[in-house]
């Protein structure tokens, strides 16, 4: 099941749970718009790898969302959602349906989670950069633009990916 | 008093050590004011929290600091006064520490005060000729074109030359010289203040001169601002080549600072990027790399104005850990322009009743808890007074940067709570907002609420609505108290 690519606003998250191996993914994402939207980008998911989760560096909690693709349950067709799991630090797990091309930032707020965003996703800070938890999918995703690095040289926690 | 391990506590209760709500008072509203009231209205669910603030606006910095053209930066502003609009959150503006209430006073009336009140005052260069006329600090500047009351007044005079010189290269630097190299067709969309947009409209300056004691590897700037000032419409920049190169030291600085690469990166580009030479009638910018102001010189004409910088080479020396200081080397040059703006360093200014380290120019403390006195130790710790933002950490860092800075500070906080380290001021109920309220109207202090900010907003958006800006700032202490004051 495809899952359609991925636009930039803010930032994105994509990390595929593998069999075992997770990896960190660091980036944001910048498009002139100042709307959020994002879309997922173009994930060849095993057939049993359904599930992926990434990490959001976030100020009490430590995140972390997971999304399954379409062919398991929850992605909504119709209305062009995707569900969306943010696990907290205390493992408390909120799920959510987040329609294609919101980002992150703004799909977390629309549904009271926390989530810092000094800027409201301007791409002019750096306090909702993300973490990829997986190599593979982090090295699926493009490059980040110049201006996407620009925020991330300051920003905290900064990892690998 | 012992200090305790470095584990953060994360705390939602109820504060069970008194049975008295736990009554806050932060003193500066910028980001490390805000970050920290949020944290602890949200940490401690009893807590009452009264910001106060020198000025009728809030915001510190983000109002007063950040570029009229970068307002994306300014948005975190609406997060701020959602945090003011709290219930259990009090903004006082025109309450001045030292003045209005003293630091003794506000110890009595709360069980904690947190100064947040960042850095009013700048590093001063120290060589003869800094106080002739033309040579500014970047930091008035910048209150100049932001409009804050206390930099109405400068009157930077911006037509007897063509020529700036700007010493520093970080961001307050890259700033300036954006602000005198724009366009001011672009600058009168943005809520500068208008008289410095009307004198920017008529200023001579083609050729800013942005002056560093050391190399582009050690340029204090990051990249994001870097990238701007390099793309200016029609701007030439020039950077010399010999500057760019590099010792193996400065590939270890690189190799363990990846803003300092990008920005080595970008310089390095952009010195064999564009023309060598400038068009006619073109706006100039040049990187001046490797040289320290010695002294400034009196011009022949005016007595008692700047003519120029006389500059002496540097060469770098290692000191350890990776870190290279700029050395002199004997050999002087002139650098001719008609104004000079100091753009090496904000400064914080000592409180009475605390002790400051005016090397480092912060109040001795160790996680945001304050200590006693100047000698270091770190056991001795006045219970129930931190510090949080640049009075804390050195005047350094972007707006998030105290996101951490407050989250450190309250753990601390909650820390002490927890442990019964504040058990002698707790056990007490405190007088809080109402006591200060109190003193302040027997000394005819006229308070500003946020609903009176919310006025000063208003009617500053009205105002620029009128001009296609985003607002019009009012500078002027009578307008913004009367403005304040009216319902």
């Amino acid at each position: 099941m495809l899952i359609s690519r991925l636009c930039r606003v803010g930032f994105q998250v994509a990390k595929e749970l593998s069999r075992g191996g997770y990896a960190y993914m660091s980036r944001s994402r910048y498009t002139q718009r100042h709307c959020c939207q994002y879309q997922w980008s173009t994930l060849e998911l095993l057939p049993e790898t359904r599930a992926f989760q990434g990490s959001i560096f976030q100020k009490h909690h430590g995140f972390s969302t997971s999304a399954s693709d379409g062919a398991s349950a929850g992605a909504d067709e119709e209305k062009g959602t995707i569900p969306v799991t943010f696990v907290s630090k205390d493992g408390e797990e909120i799920p959510i349906q987040v329609p294609i091309g919101m980002s992150m930032l703004e799909a977390a707020h629309e549904n009271d989670i926390e989530l810092e965003g000094a800027c409201e996703g301007l791409l002019a800070c750096s306090t909702c950069h993300v973490i990829v938890m997986d190599m593979e999918y982090y090295n699926k995703l493009e490059d980040p633009a110049d201006e996407e690095n620009d925020m991330l040289d300051l920003a905290f926690g900064l990892t690998e990916t | 008093m012992a200090i305790f391990g470095a584990r953060r506590v994360l705390w939602r209760s109820f504060s069970t050590i008194s049975s008295h709500p736990l009554r806050v008072c932060i003193v500066g509203s910028g980001p490390a004011g805000f970050y920290t009231a949020e944290k602890i209205l949200k940490t401690h669910q009893g807590s009452q929290v009264d910001i106060i603030d020198r000025l009728p606006t809030p915001y510190g910095l983000v109002r007063s600091g950040v570029a009229p053209d970068h307002p994306e930066t300014k948005n975190v502003i609406n997060q701020f006064s959602r945090v003011a609009q709290n219930g259990r959150c009090s903004f006082l503006g025109n309450v001045a520490l030292g003045y209005s209430i003293s630091l003794v006073e506000l110890r009595e009336l709360y069980h904690v005060v947190v100064l947040a009140y960042g850095a009013e005052s700048d590093r001063v260069v120290g060589i003869p000729g800094e106080d002739l006329k033309g040579v500014h600090s970047a930091r008035e500047f910048v209150w100049w074109y932001n409009g804050h009351p206390y930099g109405r007044n400068l009157d930077p005079d911006l037509k007897n030359t063509d020529t700036a010189v700007i010493l520093g290269q970080g961001n307050v630097a890259l700033d300036v010289a954006r602000i005198l190299l724009r366009p001011t067709s672009e600058l009168a969309i943005t809520d500068i203040a208008s008289h410095a947009l009307t004198a920017l409209e008529q200023s001579s300056i083609r050729k800013v001169y942005l002056v560093g004691r050391r190399g582009p590897v050690q340029a204090a700037c990051t990249a994001k601002e870097l990238r701007e000032v390099l793309g200016i419409k029609d701007l030439y920049i020039h950077i010399k080549e010999t500057d760019l190169k590099i010792t193996p030291a400065d590939e270890e600085e690189m190799k363990n600072s990846r803003i300092h690469r990008r920005i080595y990166e970008l310089l390095s580009k952009a010195a064999t990027a564009g023309p060598s030479q400038p068009s006619s009638g073109q706006r100039e910018l040049h990187f001046v790399f490797f040289r320290q102001p010695d002294r400034f010189l009196e011009s022949y004409d005016k007595k008692g104005y700047v003519s120029g910088v006389h500059l002496e080479k540097t060469t770098l020396k290692g000191i350890g850990y990776g870190k290279q200081i700029a050395i002199g080397t004997g050999q002087f040059e002139n650098l001719s322009c008609g104004i000079v703006l100091k753009s090496i360093g904000y400064k914080s200014v000592p409180v009475d009743d605390l002790p400051f380290d005016n090397q480092k120019g912060v109040v001795p403390n160790v996680k945001g808890r304050i200590l006693s006195d100047n000698s270091g130790d770190p056991t001795s710790i006045e219970n129930g007074l931190y510090v949080c933002g640049w009075l804390k950490r050195g005047p350094t860092g972007i707006i998030a940067t105290n996101l951490y800075c407050a989250e450190e500070t309250v753990a601390s906080l909650s820390e002490d709570l927890e442990l019964g380290v504040l058990a002698s001021t707790t056990r007490l109920p405190k007088l809080g907002r109402d006591g200060l309220l109190q003193i302040l109207d027997n000394r005819n202090v006229r308070v500003v609420p946020f609903s009176a900010w919310e006025r000063i907003d208003k009617e500053e958006k009205r105002l620029g609505s009128l001009r296609n800006k985003p607002r019009e700032k009012l500078t002027s202490w009578e307008e913004l108290l009367k403005v304040a004051g009216s319902e």
